[in-house]
């Protein structure tokens, strides 16, 4: 079996800013295992601007702001990448097996950093009844479907939940020609930041519809409408407020769960409700020389601040491996 | 012409055991499916539960082929290369005065020939299924029930069908059959006129309005809806076996379902409903669905749950209908096969082919049969060391399109080569899709793979046929 100082599982912002912060800390042999035929992660399909005013100060889009860490980690042969490189598994014992076409290997890291992101609520997690039609995406997949493939998901969308992602896709949908119907949030307020609610929501006239959920989901093949229902502070739905909204599209956009399926397998420790490592400090598991960072610890607003914990996870990651 | 010696409606599980049994024969036969892809309407909902046959009166066709059926699954699933894997099940009760029922059960399991049930203590259950509440006092242990993936054995039983020479059509609706007296059956279909001498009615949910086609209506299909929800695979051992309560008059209640890809399910609601396509999940059925699950196993947490769907059983009165008509020579009806259908279906197709015998078709063996059918590969299902030979023969099984189940490019190229024409299709026969993340990260990759594979371009490529396109425009056309 290969062993290398450092293996990092993920090749997003969060796994790149750990990688170069590892390096320039003294680690000199580290391994970036990324799933993807490129690096960058998801910053890759947001395509709209706001990214790096913490970081960079300046306004990047998300395919600038990782295409900055592409070229560093590019520029430090310390750093060897390999892409289309899937993790299926892990031990406690750092070691990872990952597939890639042609070849299945495993790999034992002094230290392993884990940056595998998270995804998104589904609408089974919700618990949005009705019919199962095509035409409900996750957010972040019709995201992919426009920006990446071209294909536009839909004509007549409504979004359910206000996350970030939901309500940049409900500006993106508007700007394809597509009609955004409503944004139904079942809390009283967004979790979304504001300046999404402003630029993507109020500027497109888009209805906001608080303290609602959908009720029911319609439709055979396709969707065909929902309806809505006005819900009190417990969530419970107040009779006689309920309408229908026509509709060809349901976007799901109500939270993300870090993925860390991998770290679970190796024993780490587990919060049960946030699916992250129980830890007391930032980015460290129960399981020492493992470390978990970006959005696989814990969902952050911006990128911004992935990278910049991530920078930490890279010098913890260093420390402990010069600690051996 | 389309002229074949027999020709089944209904590419479920039924219809296409029978298919296979008949392809064994030197007999032209053909299998019509109205939904794009087999599996498609009853089975596809089905909990893939091989029954003992407890809990089936004595002296009912359910009774007996379903004894028959777990009986001979067992080699049709080895011939096949379909996972069976014999987990037994539990009937359980939570106070001591249920005990006595589960004598009687076991009584009636015995008088239908069912092996091996044996009433089980706490003591017992505490070893065996530890995860079991304390309120359960008692369970009976029937050790020959099984569990298979539903939709694999259709699409392996079909698929093996058309090898031995059974030609199959789906997409093709049937409208409307004349009886041409002691000569043919003209089936009008959306695809043409079909030609049989023989015509089996397997149509699940429709087949009553398929009988009434030619003249038999003494029976109606009555959809009871069930609603499933599926646990993340992490809780694969949450329990040893199959979990039910005392069954009731409509249904054997809510269980824990061990399943052949390894997510554990909880459920079905059974609801009688009015509209056939009405496969609709409601907040109700999730709530009593958990409830009741929890009270059998506590550690059930409901934030498990990563997936939900209903399915219809088609309920013809209290047994299966499987019978010649008379009053029309060549047409038998097989209806009403709900729960245990799954299990009987190959006892179901035996006792078909036994009918078409008895009642003028010549059932002539050919003098080869190709019985066996290699086994389709999942990583899922793998050690390591296997998966890695798989990669060094095919590069593309080390290429991962769904992450959560760990299904790869060669896995989803197979299935379509196989006949997935839909993101159902490539879900069901992989479980790309399937897993917790529900096709948020693969879809897009399944699209294009399926798009390379059948010529179809992305715009046209479907959820489940008909008009379940995903999207609705390419962009890049302008």
């Amino acid at each position: 079996m290969v062993e290398r100082e450092l293996v990092i599982v993920g090749g997003g912002p969060a796994g790149m800013a750990a990688a170069v912060s590892a390096y320039e800390r003294g680690v000199k042999d580290i391994l970036l295992l990324e799933r993807d035929q490129y690096l960058g992660g998801i910053l890759n399909q947001c395509i709209h601007t706001g990214f790096g005013l913490g970081y960079f100060k300046e306004v990047l889009t998300g395919p600038e702001y990782a295409e900055r860490f592409i070229e560093k980690v590019k520029s430090i042969p310390a750093i060897e990448v390999s892409l289309k490189s899937f993790a299926v598994a892990m031990t406690s014992e750092k070691v990872v097996t990952y597939l890639h076409p042609g070849k299945l290997d495993t790999v034992k890291g002094k230290a392993v950093i884990m940056a595998t992101g998270c995804r998104e609520k589904t609408r089974e997690m919700i618990h949005v009844p009705g019919t199962r039609p095509a035409g409900i995406f996750s957010a972040g997949l019709a995201q992919k479907l426009i920006n990446i493939e071209g294909l536009l998901p839909g004509n007549e969308v409504v979004v359910v939940g206000s996350g970030d992602i939901g309500l940049i896709m409900a500006r993106r949908f508007v700007l394809e020609g597509a009609s955004v119907k409503a944004v139904v949030e079942i809390q009283k307020t967004s979790k979304g930041l504001v300046r999404n609610i402003v630029q993507c929501i109020e500027d497109f006239g888009i209805p906001m519809y608080y303290n609602h959920k959908i009720s029911r989901i319609y439709g055979v093949d396709r969707v065909e409408k929902v309806s809505v229902v006005r819900v009190d502070d417990n969530y419970n739905e107040l009779p006689g407020t309920g309408f229908e909204i026509k509709c060809d599209t349901i976007l799901i956009s109500a939270g993300l769960i870090p993925e860390n399926e991998l770290v679970e397998m190796a024993g780490v420790r587990m919060d049960k409700k946030t699916n992250s490592p129980v830890s007391d400090k930032l980015n460290e598991t129960s399981i020492p020389g493992i470390f978990v960072c970006g959005n696989s610890c814990k969902v952050y607003d911006i990128v911004d601040s992935v990278t910049r914990d991530s920078v930490i996870a890279g010098k913890m990651a260093a420390e402990y491996i010069g600690s051996l | 012409m389309k002229q074949y010696d027999v020709i089944i409606i209904g590419g479920g599980v039924t219809g296409s055991a029978i298919a296979r049994e008949l392809s064994r024969y030197r007999l032209k036969v053909a299998l019509l499916e109205k939904e794009i892809e087999l599996a498609f309407g009853v089975s596809k909902s089905n909990s893939g539960i091989i029954h003992p046959g407890t809990q089936n009166p004595p002296g009912s066709l359910k009774a007996k082929l379903c004894v028959e059926g777990n009986k001979l699954i067992r080699q049709v699933a080895k011939e096949l290369g379909v996972d069976f894997k014999e987990v037994g099940e539990l009937v359980v009760v939570f106070s001591e005065e249920d005990i006595p029922k589960l004598h009687e059960l076991k009584k009636e399991a015995e008088l239908i020939g069912v092996e091996g049930v044996e009433v089980v203590d706490r003591d017992w259950l505490k070893k065996n299924e530890p995860n079991l509440s304390d309120e359960v006092v008692a369970a009976l242990y029937a050790p020959t029930a099984g569990i298979i993936s539903p939709y694999r054995l259709v699409y392996d039983l079909s698929e093996n069908a058309a090898r031995n020479g059974v030609r199959i059509h789906t997409d093709t609706k049937v409208l409307g059959i004349t009886a041409e007296k002691g000569k043919n059956f003209i089936i009008k279909t959306t695809r043409g006129e079909f030609f049989a001498k023989f015509v089996i009615n397997a149509a699940g949910l429709y087949a009553d309005e398929v009988s009434s086609m030619v003249g038999i209506s003494d029976f109606k299909i009555k959809p009871r809806k069930g609603e499933e929800f599926l646990l993340d695979k992490k809780r694969q051992y949450i329990t040893n076996h199959l979990i039910f309560p005392l069954p009731t008059k409509v249904s054997k209640g809510v269980l824990i379902i061990k399943t052949s890809d390894g997510n554990p399910m909880i459920g079905p609601t059974a609801e009688d409903v009015d509209d056939k396509e009405d496969r609709s999940t409601t907040e109700d059925g999730f709530k009593k669905v958990v409830t009741f699950v929890k009270r059998m196993v506590g550690a059930i947490d409901e934030n498990d749950v990563i997936a939900y769907f209903a399915g219809l059983r088609p309920v013809a009165g209290d047994d299966f209908i499987i019978r010649h008509e008379d009053k029309v020579p060549g047409f038998v009806n097989v209806a009403g096969i709900q729960s245990p259908g799954l299990t009987a279906a190959p006892a179901i197709a035996l006792m078909v082919v036994d009918i078409l015998g008895k009642n003028g078709l010549a059932l002539r063996k050919k003098w080869f049969f190709r019985r066996h059918r290699k086994k389709t590969e999942h990583l899922f299902a793998l050690p390591f060391s296997e998966t890695l030979k798989l990669i060094k023969k095919d590069p593309s099984y080390g290429d991962i399109v769904c992450r959560c189940e760990m299904v790869s490019a060669k896995e989803v190229r197979e299935a379509i080569k196989r006949g997935a024409r839909t993101m159902d299709g490539v879900k069901f026969r992989t479980r790309a899709q399937a897993g917790r993340c529900h096709g948020s990260f693969c879809t897009t990759r399944i699209m294009r793979i399926l798009s390379e594979e059948t010529g179809v371009p992305l715009t046209e490529i479907t959820k489940r046929g008909k008009c379940s396109c995903i999207v609705k425009k390419d962009r890049r056309d302008g």
